[in-house]
């Protein structure tokens, strides 16, 4: 089955490129990196017959701090044909060297692990949309993990984006890791809808982001 | 003694410590201790709590002056006492409440001063109330080209209101503009607003809206659903519907841009109540959407209509109720380029443009395919900024500049509109 040539600018790309980038920026993001989409240069659309639908991007993708660093990217993403609740397959490549984020991390870490309370925050960015200085870390593990629940639960006529933080709170460890409970809002862009979801966010400067554990939460009844 | 001469002078004032509220006739020393020993003397003025002295800066060294405020009936003993020691004392303020009162004064003059003068701040986010008192305030300061008009209630009966921007003449051709028909999109509200000022404040001094407005009369709905609107003030900062109650449901709403007669009912819009792109029962059911419909068809000349949406940065034309090009398609997309390239000139805002079909999704019952079908050729969706990074919850900082970059792009298709009367 040959790929098949999709306008960059129309939903079917735009919508892979979304979830590659949250995947791609759940792999490589920390405190002080994250990657967001800046252009969908060109993409291509293969339908494989009893598998799926795999998409072909060449994405560039842009340092959310640092708005005039960007990098090349190109993603397959692979969207499982049927109902069964399969996250889509994807595999990228970063063209070129992203930004080294020790010194922040670190400084992040050890502000962090040096807290006499643990850390507790929410509604972030605030209505207004602002972001405290010493909270930005905070918004952008929050940006990365999400990345992992985007994944995890995109389909092909979905594409989610992290609305807000509603919640944070600093779960106590008794190891090297900083552990942090989430309650952020999703918008999801198609039905529009904005959904609750918690995760539970594991992080050291060493060893990445992961998402242990997270589970969609009802929407409130006021609302 | 020198403790009997304090006691003496003190005694008398015991108990004539009344608790009043001004401060007539209060005055502030500063006193410039030498030694140890006159701190300790002010350090035993201190403890006399009857006295009610406050302490603006308390005696502890010789190095630092001590700033006392004096109430007016221990004002002439203070100072014997201190002048019984020798120690040097100057008067900062003769008499506090003058310092108040003028104060006071000040602050309400320079208060008048700005509502007179217009102090709205137009790159911030403003409560539905503050956002109508500056349509009135446009309406009177500019009240030779605008003027405000009540087209309709909201659900809960507040007034919705259009800013008329005209000339003169009678019935001429028009553009109509609206914003914050979801409203969770805030930077559209505050981008409406501050539209209304640029072109009431540019007549006159910019060709280019000077010869619009001497051949076209522009309509600009600010706040389309203001129930909305209030509720992400109060309660909901992400609520997108109306505030209307759905029969046989707990839950509240519907989605004003699903409820439009172009494709009701059609693919792209929820019969769920509970969705946040619920259709409502029937075409027009909310008051907010019949009000613009009645409007337009009473007017009759409308030429253009452009609405504002966020986030995505794109700029779309119709359909979004099918995947058919538009009789005008070539036109509508040329101009959409021509309006995007505008946009980004200013700040390098990249805007995708296309039809709603195709670049975000198939949705029916949207404003813009009911116009274009009712025969307004020039219809246009703009989702303003971002792409994602804040969402609805734009900062601030970038109120000002979306709405400069919009005002560019809008300005491009209204002279289009203009040239190209049909």
């Amino acid at each position: 089955e040959a790929a098949m040539e999709l306008p960059p600018s129309h939903y079917p790309a735009s919508r892979a490129a979304a979830l590659a980038t949250g995947y791609a920026c759940y792999r490589r993001g920390s405190p002080g990196r994250g990657l967001a989409l800046r252009a969908v240069r060109r993409a291509r659309r293969q339908d494989i017959d009893d598998v799926g639908h795999k998409y072909h991007l060449e994405l560039v993708l842009e340092d959310i701090l640092d708005k005039d660093s960007t990098v090349n990217c190109t993603a397959e993403v692979l969207y499982h044909l049927g109902n069964k609740n399969i996250a889509p397959d994807v595999q990228f490549t970063i063209e070129g060297e992203l930004k080294n984020t020790d010194e922040a991390d670190n400084i992040f870490y050890n502000r962090i692990k040096t807290l006499e309370k643990e850390l507790v925050a929410e509604n972030i960015p605030d209505s207004h949309g602002n972001v405290s200085p010493e909270m930005e870390p905070i918004h952008l593990l929050a940006w990365v993990a999400s990345g992992y629940v985007i994944w995890q639960n995109s389909k092909e006529n979905t594409k989610f984006q992290l609305a807000q933080i509603k919640h944070v709170k600093q779960v106590k460890r008794s190891d090297e890791y900083l552990e942090f409970d989430y309650l952020i809002l999703l918008h999801e862009m198609v039905s529009q809808e904005i959904i609750p979801w918690q995760m539970r966010v594991l992080w050291h400067p060493q060893h990445g982001v992961q998402v242990t554990q997270d589970s969609r939460q009802p929407k409130q009844a006021s609302e | 003694t020198s403790n009997m001469k304090l006691i003496l002078i003190f005694s008398a004032l015991f108990g004539a410590s009344l608790c009043l509220e001004t401060f007539v006739g209060h005055q502030v020393l500063r006193i410039k201790t030498r030694n140890e020993e006159e701190v300790k003397k002010l350090q035993l003025l201190e403890s006399l709590e009857h006295l009610k002295l406050d302490f603006w800066i308390n005696p502890s060294t010789p190095a630092l002056p001590v700033d006392v405020r004096i109430p007016a009936n221990s004002v002439q003993a203070v100072k014997a006492f201190l002048e019984s020691y020798g120690i040097e004392y100057s008067i900062l303020i003769e008499d506090l409440q003058v310092v108040l009162d003028k104060e006071k004064e000040d602050m309400a003059y320079s208060q008048q001063r700005d509502r007179s003068s217009n102090s709205f701040n137009y790159g911030t986010y403003h409560t539905l109330d503050s956002i109508y008192a500056e349509l009135d305030h446009l309406a009177s300061e500019y009240s030779h080209i605008v003027s405000k008009l009540q087209i309709g209630e909201s659900y809960e009966k507040r007034p919705l209101y259009v800013l008329k921007f005209s000339t003169g003449g009678s019935n001429r051709p028009a553009i109509w503009l609206d914003a914050g028909i979801h409203s969770r999109e805030w930077v559209t509200q505050a981008t409406a607003i501050w539209i209304a000022k640029k072109i009431a404040s540019d007549y006159g001094k910019s060709p280019s809206i000077t010869s619009l407005l001497n051949e076209m009369d522009i309509f600009l709905l600010t706040v389309s659903n203001p129930d909305g609107y209030v509720f992400t003030h109060t309660t909901n900062r992400m609520w997108r519907k109306t505030r209307s109650k759905n029969q046989g449901s707990r839950c509240v709403g519907v989605d004003p841009n699903r409820n439009w007669d172009a494709g009701f009912g059609g693919p792209g819009a929820s019969s769920n109540p509970c969705s946040d792109s619920y259709r409502g029962p029937s075409a027009n059911s909310e008051v907010e959407v019949k009000s613009v419909v009645n409007f337009i068809k009473n007017h009759g000349n409308i030429r253009a209509f452009l609405t504002l949406h966020s986030y995505s940065q794109l700029l779309m034309y119709p359909y979004g109720y099918k995947c058919t090009e538009p009789a005008d398609y070539a036109e509508l997309d040329a101009l959409g380029r021509a309006a995007a390239n505008s946009i980004q000139s200013l700040y390098g805002t990249t805007f995708t443009v296309g039809s709603i079909c195709t670049t975000i999704y198939q949705a029916s019952g949207g404003s813009i395919d009911w116009s274009y079908d009712y025969g307004i050729k020039y219809s246009f969706a703009f989702e303003l900024r971002d792409t994602g990074r804040y969402g609805f919850l734009l900062p601030t900082n970038q109120i000002i500049p979306t709405a400069e970059e919009t005002w560019l792009g809008l300005k491009k298709i209204m002279e289009h509109v203009r040239d190209n009367l049909y």
